[in-house]
């Protein structure tokens, strides 16, 4: 047993961005679950009720989150019998906590695998991914690649995919693969505000990112930026503007404003903007990292990027978010969302890792990480972000975001796009 | 040419018309039908909704974003070109201190990823960007010109893309029968005009082949130009990808691109010339003596170190700073051991994999002419002129529909990097192949060989020159290769290149600093032992 034990321990669904003390962290938050689902399963139960005590003691402390990750567990993880107490037993409290997780993997009566195309990068969703792996005992396969690229490899696809669930950056990516995609479960579909996922239930939105202007802080308080879109038709705005007309979330706010302000609106305030020679930048990131060096004043862009760049570079990185106070499609949100395809070989699974994302453990990793908002009611958004009920949003449906022919034919119109 | 003794210039017709081994007509009809799958695809994809797909291309915005691609695919081809050939001299006729170590520095641009090299080039030179901040304190500098656009675009894509022209050229200059230039200079030619009139050009199909792939590369690059500011066509065909998802649209502007692509091949082609370059006399060249550089020497090595610093050592210098910024800031880094394997292992495999399939395509291209062979050298161009995503896109589609058992699979990749990456080694092998003379072969066979002797004994160690340039070209090209990795890898499979785009391309600058640099530092190894091996010139010592 021990002999076989150290050998599934050089198998860890490890995301690379693990640090070795969160793998154990995540490995007691295992434990804890393992432990209870043992106890549940087996009657003599003492020496592991034992370990769950003295893991909890010098473990799971700065966990805030156990009871529900407990639960996961005792839920989607078949562990069939005890878990073989002489293991338990004789080693020391840091080794029990692994031990006790790939001891339960063994014995999982057959390897749940899950499929995961996800068009948000590694760098920022590995670690949750990794951590429904460790907790739930699914292998989880992921292929990371731009969210447009892999819509395009699933439509390529079809119904042949080896793919089970498509996490992606957008509603865009979300309703180009919609055809694809089956209904989601109920209580999945509940943990999201009606305005965060699809009406048919096909996907579902996972974190909420909010449109933006970004400036620089050097220059300008918020007090001297205009109370509404159209007042970046101001002359004094030219050549000072910068965004993104090739972007999808770019994309995104532009369907939003015809969608609230209507097709001739929208060229209006496009052609304004356009008259003021904006600098076109290819996505979001270089704009935000432009207004701090102040090549530019101000940038359309989506509000998490500037707390990446400030967690590298600190408060001294010269810009902030401004979520224009008059509203409208300026301060829309949008989600990044997932849904199951209907193809999937794995569905059950699939499912359990929406279900993880949107529970309070998965929901807090990215208001921590991303500096995203949550969709899952009582999760608290990051403190240095501007909480969603101060931003005076749109009242968009998601699927109204959906219709990217219209806005590309408006932005070819307009010369934007080439 | 004429005035040169030992080379010969004669017509193609002379070449005696022979059929090649049915084996090797084999091979090209496999890779042909390889290669033109991309185009399939397109075909297929681009009318499947219609003719809508098409109207799109029928816009003055359009026209504007091919005339500028066309204009930068010019500028960086004849800029590149001007920096590869004279490095090029230096590193193999001038007695250039440590020249080992500078050939391997001077090949390292082609493994900077160009959307990393973009962003660093941007954070660096940017209007109040790092340079321009580091000046203001001590000179006062508020403004520095500001690049963006064609001038960045141009730049950056030159300096990426010159050791294309570099590599074949250099195994070229190794090969080329010192003789040749000495019977110049005695007949009372300076050095620099014997180089000029004599040397280049025999060295035309070399560079040739070069400037080619430098002009198709810039043809397909977006990583770069989308972040400099300068929007070509594969602007519009990544806007199609990226935001519209509408593959049909996207498939029609790539058809755009392989016509341009052809019609740049046909052009280079045309401009090769009919004449064959290789020394006439019995026996092995000499090893060249290295001409002393004097008073030029400094000059020389500060040049060199000019460009170095343009291409690796700013850009590292840049990548280091911000790896030690975020790492104060407490930012944890990527596990890279797998990835690092992953990379290496897949560059190395493609490399072997595209060396076996170009020596013997071009064997049948320069020993065998005739119109399917060259038509099957034109076509292999296509793939490297594609959008990467665009290769890796058709390859899901037959992946999924054709060889499902390959779907996901490193086989599949593999074929992929056959397509994107094959002119690169066939360009290499075809023109080093030029310079070695037939009749070597022919005596070869005459004493008994078997023709599959006769290619082990007497041509690939003529050719071993080229064919290290060809691999180590093949080698970096894949090491850094992002959509098909991403697309067409097994599933989980992570290479550095890929880490990289996934850490930059959501701003988590320490981890895309630690492993671009991991990548330029391995890289660099096989790449030293590749290159560090001087190509030998004789061919008769070098098959004993």
């Amino acid at each position: 047993m021990l002999h076989d034990d150290s050998a599934a321990l050089d198998n860890p669904a490890s995301g690379g961005r693990l640090s070795r003390r969160r793998l154990l962290r995540i490995g007691a938050v295992g434990a804890v679950g393992s432990a209870a689902a043992a106890a549940l399963a087996a009657c003599g139960e003492s020496q592991v009720v034992t370990v769950e005590k003295i893991v909890t003691q010098t473990e799971i402390k700065e966990v805030p989150v156990e009871k529900i990750v407990t639960q996961t567990v005792v839920k989607e993880v078949a562990v069939e019998k005890v878990v073989p107490q002489t293991v338990v037993k004789e080693v020391p409290v840091d080794r029990v906590v692994e031990k006790v997780v790939t001891v339960e993997k063994m014995m999982a009566p057959k390897q749940q695998t899950v499929t995961v195309y996800s068009g948000r990068s590694e760098s920022l969703v590995a670690p949750v991914l990794a951590q429904f792996g460790e907790i739930s005992g699914v292998d989880v396969q992921i292929k990371y690649a731009g969210t447009p690229a892999l819509a395009a490899t699933l439509l390529e696809e079809g119904s042949n995919s080896p793919a089970d669930l498509f996490y992606a950056q957008d509603p865009g990516g979300l309703g180009a693969v919609e055809p694809l995609f089956a209904p989601l479960p109920q209580d999945i579909l509940e943990r999201s505000p009606e305005w965060g996922r699809h009406d048919g239930g096909l996907w579902t939105g996972v974190t909420g990112r909010a449109r933006t202007v970004v400036y620089n802080n050097q220059k300008f308080t918020e007090a001297d930026l205009p109370d509404d879109m159209f007042g970046f038709h101001d002359a004094a705005w030219k050549g000072r503007i910068g965004w993104a007309p090739t972007n999808g979330s770019y994309q995104a706010m532009v369907t939003g404003m015809r969608a609230v302000w209507g097709e001739d609106r929208t060229a209006e305030w496009l052609e304004g903007i356009k008259a003021n020679e904006p600098i076109e930048f290819p996505k979001n990131t270089p704009q935000v990292a432009a207004a701090a060096a102040g090549e530019i004043d101000v940038g359309f862009v989506n509000h998490y990027y500037l707390h990446r760049f400030m967690s590298e570079q600190g408060e001294s990185f010269n810009a902030r978010n401004y979520h224009v106070r008059g509203g409208g499609p300026g301060a829309l949100i949008m989600v990044s969302g997932a849904g199951v395809l209907a193809s999937a070989a794995n569905p059950e699974p699939a499912q359990a890792l929406i279900r993880f994302l949107l529970s309070d453990v998965g929901q807090s990793y990215f208001v921590s990480n991303t500096f995203e908002y949550p969709m899952a009611p009582g999760v608290k958004t990051h403190p240095g972000v501007t909480p969603l009920d101060t931003i005076n949003r749109p009242d968009i449906e998601p699927v109204e975001l959906t219709d990217l022919q219209g806005t590309q034919d408006l932005l070819r119109r307009l010369e934007i796009l080439p | 040419m004429a005035s040169v003794p030992t080379v010969e210039t004669f017509p193609r017709s002379f070449i005696p018309r022979r059929s090649p081994p049915v084996g090797l007509t084999l091979l090209a009809v496999a890779v042909t039908a390889l290669l033109v799958l991309p185009v399939i695809y397109l075909g297929i994809r681009s009318f499947d909704s219609g003719t809508e797909a098409w109207q799109l291309l029928a816009r003055p915005r359009i026209a504007a974003v091919i005339g500028r691609s066309l204009l930068l695919v010019v500028s960086v081809t004849v800029l590149a070109t001007a920096l590869a050939v004279p490095i090029a001299w230096l590193l193999t006729r001038t007695d250039l201190p440590r020249r080992g170590w500078w050939t391997v520095v001077m090949a390292l641009p082609l493994v900077v990823p160009s959307f990393i090299y973009a962003l660093v080039a941007g954070t660096a030179l940017g209007p109040r960007g790092l340079v321009q901040k580091a000046l203001e304190g001590p000179f006062g500098v508020s403004e520095i010109p500001n690049l963006y656009g064609f001038p960045a675009a141009l730049l950056a894509l030159a300096l990426l893309t010159y050791p294309y022209v570099l590599l074949p050229t250099m195994a070229a200059l190794r090969r080329l029968d010192p003789a040749l230039d000495e019977v110049s200079r005695c007949l009372g030619r300076g050095a620099l005009r014997t180089f000029a009139t004599v040397t280049i050009p025999a060295l035309r199909p070399a560079i040739a082949a070069g400037a080619l792939l430098a002009a198709l590369y810039t043809l397909s690059d977006f990583g770069a130009v989308s972040l400099l500011r300068f929007e070509t066509f594969t602007a519009a065909i990544f806007v199609q990808y990226e935001s519209a998802y509408s593959r049909s649209a996207a498939a029609a502007l790539s058809l755009v691109l392989v016509a341009a692509a052809i019609a740049i091949v046909t052009l280079e082609t045309r401009s090769r010339g009919r004449s064959l370059h290789h020394s006439l006399g019995p026996g092995a060249n000499r090893e060249f003596r290295p001409l002393p550089l004097r008073r030029w020497r400094w000059p020389a090595v500060a040049g060199l170190s000019l460009v170095t610093f343009a291409t690796t050592v700013g850009p590292g210098a840049v990548l280091l700073y911000w790896l030690v910024r975020g790492l104060a800031a407490g930012e944890e880094l990527l596990e890279l051991v797998e990835p690092l394997v992953n990379s290496v292992g897949v560059s190395l495999l493609a490399a072997g994999i595209l060396l076996a399939v170009a020596i013997p395509l071009g064997v049948l291209l320069v020993r065998y002419p005739s119109p399917m062979a060259r038509l099957l050298e034109r076509g292999s161009y296509v793939g490297f002129a594609l959008p990467g995503i665009t290769v890796a896109i058709a390859f899901i589609f037959f992946g999924i529909n054709v060889v499902r058992p390959l779907y996901q699979t490193l086989v599949l990749l593999l074929a992929a990097y056959i397509v994107l990456f094959l002119p690169a080694t066939l360009g290499a092998v075809r023109s080093g192949l030029l310079q070695v003379d037939p009749r070597t072969e022919e005596a070869a066979r005459t004493l008994g060989k078997t023709p599959r002797q006769v290619l082990w004994r007497v041509t690939i160690p003529a050719l071993r020159g080229s064919l290290a340039a060809g691999a180590a070209m093949a080698f970096l090209l894949v090491m850094k290769e992002l959509p098909a990795a991403l697309l067409l890898g097994p599933i989980g499979f992570r290479t550095l290149a890929t880490v990289t785009w996934a850490a930059a391309d959501e701003a988590f600058f320490a981890q895309a600093a630690s492993s671009s640099l991991l990548l330029i530092v391995v890289a660099s190894l096989p790449l030293a032992l590749i290159l560090a091996r001087r190509g030998t010139s004789g061919i008769l010592r070098a098959s004993g």
